[in-house]
């Protein structure tokens, strides 16, 4: 299901004295299979993008497909069960009875018979690191870190082609993030769906992504790999963000160290340069 | 898409001279001026004060398409009313033929009056919001009720109440829109079914919006007694209200324009 699109601009109130573009002719292809990191400040763009992509927001002009079906027309329930959308702090979503029927919202809207609803949430439960013994509580007494999981879970229940997350760790703990992180990137690789990742850290998104989208004033400044986007530092600090901290770290080594490649955006993968460069001197002591 | 429609209660920033006048003053005249729309009788009367409240749309610089943006809400009961007036109104009836038979000229006229003097205090009321921040008019508001006080009405209170109600109107209906966009998102559909099936599809939408407003309460309740809140006794304000040339501008150019089209009225 690629996500395909084409001069899209999009304006909030038109028509009023709070008109105000949110984006401005975007161009943007992102095939099967991909991890795309959204990365921008504040207001740049990025929540009004991805609400375009389950057709929650329509163009003001251009278009966006997905799949090849124009997200204009008339099918969107049949849309927003391939493209699973997790807002920030999913867990306001959360109104039912019990966790169960809380997860299985969507499949009841699908009127999918009642084992497989069953056996469809024993499997997300697993997938996102929660115990089947929550399943009859009601979403209001968990912690914070399990109702953000039972919403998460309510999404991937739908088994979505498409899985875009906004932001789905913030004002986690690192564990949760960790955990949670760890989970989308094994559903990623198990079943091959694109998911695509918006965060504002940039450690996140370097450690997580194959594919960096850089949005600045509701355009798109940057797009490549994530060497290509973070190697240019200057570029990122001039539109508010930053390339990770480790990155720093190692443009700053290399001042000492001229023969290291500084091109190191995660701690393992700086590790690992660090350990390459230092096992042909170090000394046995 | 529910919040493009709601108008009403809107502040738009500004720098008329109606911006400017005192929220007291724009009060006393959007009260003085609902009762004269009701005195209103003849066609040219009414043509005057439309092209007053026209008038001072322009003034106040919001766009005139804007404010009548705010009639769309309220379309259905000004059409309910007219049309209710067209059929009962007793009268001489427009036509012999049968469903003409039921409409009398007397009717029409009584519709069209009313649905006039509807979209006239809707735009006027409109006109106060736009123009006035919800400080403001909450200040206004207090500073009228203040000589009630003597009779036991907690003027302050009140007004605490309206500015918070007020202050939560959009924060409330952005909470909404983003709910229902997450819960349209995993399959709710809130435009098909019959009624109870609709009023069903709000229940994902209404329970966690009173979590949430119910939280937002508890949060604004801790960060007033933070900033030991006590009520309105001994408080003084920062910004104090005054009658200003503006002021009297807008009350006379008022005054001047109902009263003569009130007298014309008599002859």
């Amino acid at each position: 299901m690629p996500i395909i699109i084409e001069n899209l601009s999009y304006i909030y109130m038109q028509g009023t004295p709070f008109e105000k573009t949110a984006l401005k002719d975007i161009n943007l292809t992102i095939n099967d299979g991909e991890f795309a990191g959204i990365i921008g400040h504040t207001g740049s763009g990025k929540s009004t993008l991805i609400q375009h992509f389950n057709g929650l927001l329509k163009p003001t002009s251009g278009r966006v497909l997905i799949n090849g079906a124009d997200t204009a027309g008339k099918n969107l329930k049949e849309l927003r069960r391939h493209v699973g959308v997790v807002f920030q702090y999913p867990e306001h979503q959360l109104f039912d009875e019990t966790v169960y029927k809380d997860i299985a919202f969507g499949l009841y809207k699908q009127k999918i018979p009642e084992e497989q609803i069953r056996s469809e949430i024993m499997r997300v439960i697993e997938a996102v690191g929660l115990d089947a013994g929550i399943l009859e509580k009601s979403p209001f007494e968990l912690s914070g870190g399990q109702k953000r999981r039972v919403a998460i879970a309510g999404v991937l229940v739908m088994k979505p082609e498409i899985l875009i997350l906004d932001e789905p760790t913030a004002g986690l703990d690192p564990k949760g993030r960790d955990e949670i992180f760890g989970n989308i990137l094994k559903i990623h690789e198990t079943l091959g769906i694109t998911v695509i990742l918006v965060s504002h850290s940039m450690e996140d998104i370097a450690r997580l992504v194959n594919r960096v989208i850089v949005m600045n004033k509701g355009q798109i400044e940057l797009d490549g790999t994530v060497a290509e986007v973070f190697a240019d530092t200057q570029r990122l600090e001039a539109i508010g963000l930053s390339a990770p901290q480790v990155a720093y770290l190692m443009q700053g080594l290399k001042d000492f160290l001229p023969e290291i490649d500084d091109r190191a955006f995660t701690v393992a993968a700086a590790r690992d340069e660090l350990l390459r460069h230092l096992k042909g001197k170090v000394r046995k002591c | 898409m529910l919040m493009n429609n709601i108008t009403i209660g809107q502040y738009i920033p500004g720098d008329s001279v109606i911006h400017r006048a005192d929220p007291r003053t724009k009060i006393i005249l959007s009260l003085v001026f609902m009762v004269v729309i009701f005195l209103l009788n003849s066609f040219w009367t009414f043509l005057a004060v439309t092209a007053f409240i026209i008038l001072s749309v322009e003034i106040s610089g919001v766009p005139l398409k804007y404010t009548l943006r705010g009639l769309k809400p309220l379309l259905l009961i000004i059409v309910f009313t007219a049309v209710v007036n067209v059929f009962t109104t007793i009268g001489t009836p427009v036509s012999d033929v049968v469903p003409l038979k039921y409409v009398t000229w007397e009717g029409l006229i009584l519709a069209a009056k009313l649905a006039t003097r509807l979209a006239l205090i809707i735009i006027s009321g409109s006109l106060l919001t736009f123009t006035t921040t919800p400080i403001l008019l909450t200040d206004g508001i207090e500073k009228l009720l203040n000589p009630f006080k003597r009779i036991g009405i907690p003027a302050h209170e009140l007004a605490m109440m309206m500015s918070i109600a007020l202050r939560f109107i959009p924060t409330l209906l952005e909470e909404t829109d983003k709910i229902m966009k997450a819960q349209a998102a995993r399959g709710a559909d809130f435009d098909t079914g019959n009624l109870v099936q609709r009023a069903k599809s709000f229940v994902p939408v209404l329970v966690p919006l009173f979590v949430s407003a119910f939280r937002r309460a508890d949060e604004l309740a801790t960060a007033m007694e933070a900033r030991c809140y006590r009520g309105g006794t001994g408080r003084t304000r920062m910004r104090q209200l005054r009658f200003t040339a503006a002021d009297l501008a807008v009350s006379l150019t008022t005054f001047l324009i109902f009263s003569t089209v009130l007298i014309l009225q008599l002859f």
